[in-house]
């Protein structure tokens, strides 16, 4: 087998991903500080970057099935934590059940019912579902929030699985996959560097309203890097010219920042302070996705509109 | 054998389809004579709490259950003697030949850990209704086994009673700390009602209408 740009790409991040490893380990034999979340919170990416490198290895059917997963997980979160109806259990039923649907789409390949399915169908059946309780009270909240829900956990998601079918173009060996991997790597290098500037050089708050931990140090030098980043690796694994990389290169980490700010205020309408306890050290799911939430549809039509 | 088998599965759905969230695991008891005591919400309490144990002590880990619903039919009879492992009690005053308890009194004797719903019926999922005194005798007859509060949260909206559609929430689980027993039933009934108190009180739940 010979190496492909997308294994390179892999290497790379196994390679970034041990380097952070020794510097955590170094920082925390010579840090008084307890760094333990920090420590969980690296053993946690090993875990996730360890699922994804198979994921991909092994088919675009098995990642797509990833994906579905991620989507079901974070929808099971949300759900558990907004205010329900006992009368729309079955509604909610409905509402798992499109995740196999829309994630058949994906493996369908079929983008006319993938990009209307849940914002069109399920968007009109749901309230329709509800309602068959006959229960009024309460009927426009609930139906609010669960199709917000569904259209943050389910539809927004199954855009990064989508960009996987793409088919490899001109000047693009790497295929779907490689964007899928550029997507998935810059938006969570993204929140990385953003908190980690935020942690080193943080004083400005940006909305202390609604995250008090987010500075304009950590958003700026967190948006720079992720640019540089985007620029340095675009050639690699995506058909994009200098300028359309350095867009993707701003649109990812803004979008990321609005995303996870996004569920930030979410959590505090909620007064959750994380939205579950699945991944060690970051809290649940939806903490570690909110940022694709918004750049997965965000860079999809961005590169479809462009290259496809 | 049968038993293992079952719970293989059911461990497997607990963590996919439900997901636990689970505090202080460490105090639950896998050795006996102890007693678990939870809120009842739904036919999940019972395998959810089975599932946090290890298989090779499922066989001395053994619900108390009411005769009259899990010994209804022969069908149910044998599932709920080979594969869920229940201890019946009789209910209803009427049914009674000897001590309800009695079967109780024996597992904790031989070292078993009781799994045991205190508020009688599964009543109206995610609101507590007042616990039954049969615990009290328990802890009274055995005053050596701890009796471990547990409060679950989460299963009744997942599958409340009289449905049969199981609709995936995270189930939150919190243990704890034991209870021994002090000489008085009174108090020790108010002990045990505090607990819970605590208990659902760690952690603010979303409405659920």
């Amino acid at each position: 087998m010979t190496l492909q740009a997308i294994h390179w790409a892999l290497i790379g991040i196994w390679g970034l991903l041990t380097a952070a490893s020794l510097i955590v380990y170094i920082l925390s034999k010579r840090s008084e500080k307890n760094l333990s979340e920090l420590v969980q919170r690296t053993q946690s990416w090993w875990v996730m970057v360890a699922i994804f490198t198979v994921a991909f290895l092994v088919s675009n059917t098995i990642s797509i099935i990833v994906f579905a997963l991620i989507s079901f997980l974070a929808l099971k979160e949300y759900f558990s934590m907004i205010p329900t109806r006992r009368a729309d259990r079955r509604v909610l039923f409905w509402a798992y059940l499109s995740i196999p649907v829309q994630y058949f789409w994906v493996y369908d390949s079929y983008y006319g019912m993938f990009a209307v399915f849940i914002p069109v169908y399920m968007f009109l059946f749901l309230p329709f579902a509800s309602l068959l309780s006959q229960q009024t009270e309460g009927f426009l909240k609930s139906v609010g929030t669960l199709n917000w829900g569904l259209m943050l956990c389910v539809f927004s998601i199954s855009h990064a699985a989508f960009l996987l079918i793409l088919p490899t173009i001109e000047n693009n060996s790497a295929g779907g996959a490689g964007l899928l991997l550029f997507l998935v790597f810059l938006t969570q290098f993204n929140d990385v560097a953003q908190y980690t500037w935020g942690k080193l050089f943080g004083r400005r708050k940006i909305i202390p309203g609604v995250s008090p931990n987010k500075t304009w140090e950590g958003f700026l030098g967190g948006v720079g890097t992720t640019f540089v980043l985007a620029i340095v690796t675009a050639p690699l694994v995506t058909p994009f010219s200098l300028a359309h990389a350095a867009a993707a290169g701003l649109l990812i980490p803004v979008a990321g920042f609005i995303g996870d700010v996004t569920v930030s205020a979410l959590k505090r309408d909620l007064g959750v302070k994380d939205t579950g306890s699945l991944i060690p050290g970051h809290g649940g799911i939806l903490d570690r996705i909110d940022s694709l939430t918004f750049t997965a549809p965000l860079f999809f039509h961005f590169t479809r509109y462009f290259y496809y | 054998m049968l038993q293992k088998v079952f719970y293989i599965f059911v461990k497997i759905a607990v963590l996919f389809l439900l997901g636990l969230n689970v505090r202080r695991k460490d105090l639950l008891p896998f050795e006996g004579p102890a007693i678990i005591v939870a809120n009842h919400n739904s036919h999940l309490d019972t395998m959810v709490l089975m599932a946090l144990m290890p298989l090779s002590k499922l066989k001395d880990i053994k619900p108390v259950a009411a005769a009259d619903y899990f010994f209804s039919s022969p069908w149910k009879a044998w599932f709920s003697e080979h594969v869920l492992g229940i201890i019946p009690v009789e209910r209803k005053r009427e049914d009674r030949t000897s001590d309800p308890l009695e079967g109780c009194y024996q597992a904790l004797h031989k070292g078993q850990v009781l799994i045991l719903f205190p508020e009688g019926s599964r009543g109206e999922p995610e609101e507590m209704t007042g616990l039954k005194k049969g615990i009290s005798y328990l802890a009274e007859h055995t005053p050596g086994a701890p009796v471990v509060p547990v409060f679950t949260h989460g299963l009744g909206k997942a599958l409340p009673k009289g449905s049969f559609l199981l609709v995936p929430f995270f189930c939150d689980i919190f243990v704890g700390k034991p209870i021994t027993w002090a000489g008085d039933r009174t108090q020790f009934m108010n002990t045990l009602q505090d607990r819970f108190n605590e208990l659902s009180s760690e952690k603010t739940f979303a409405p659920w209408e």
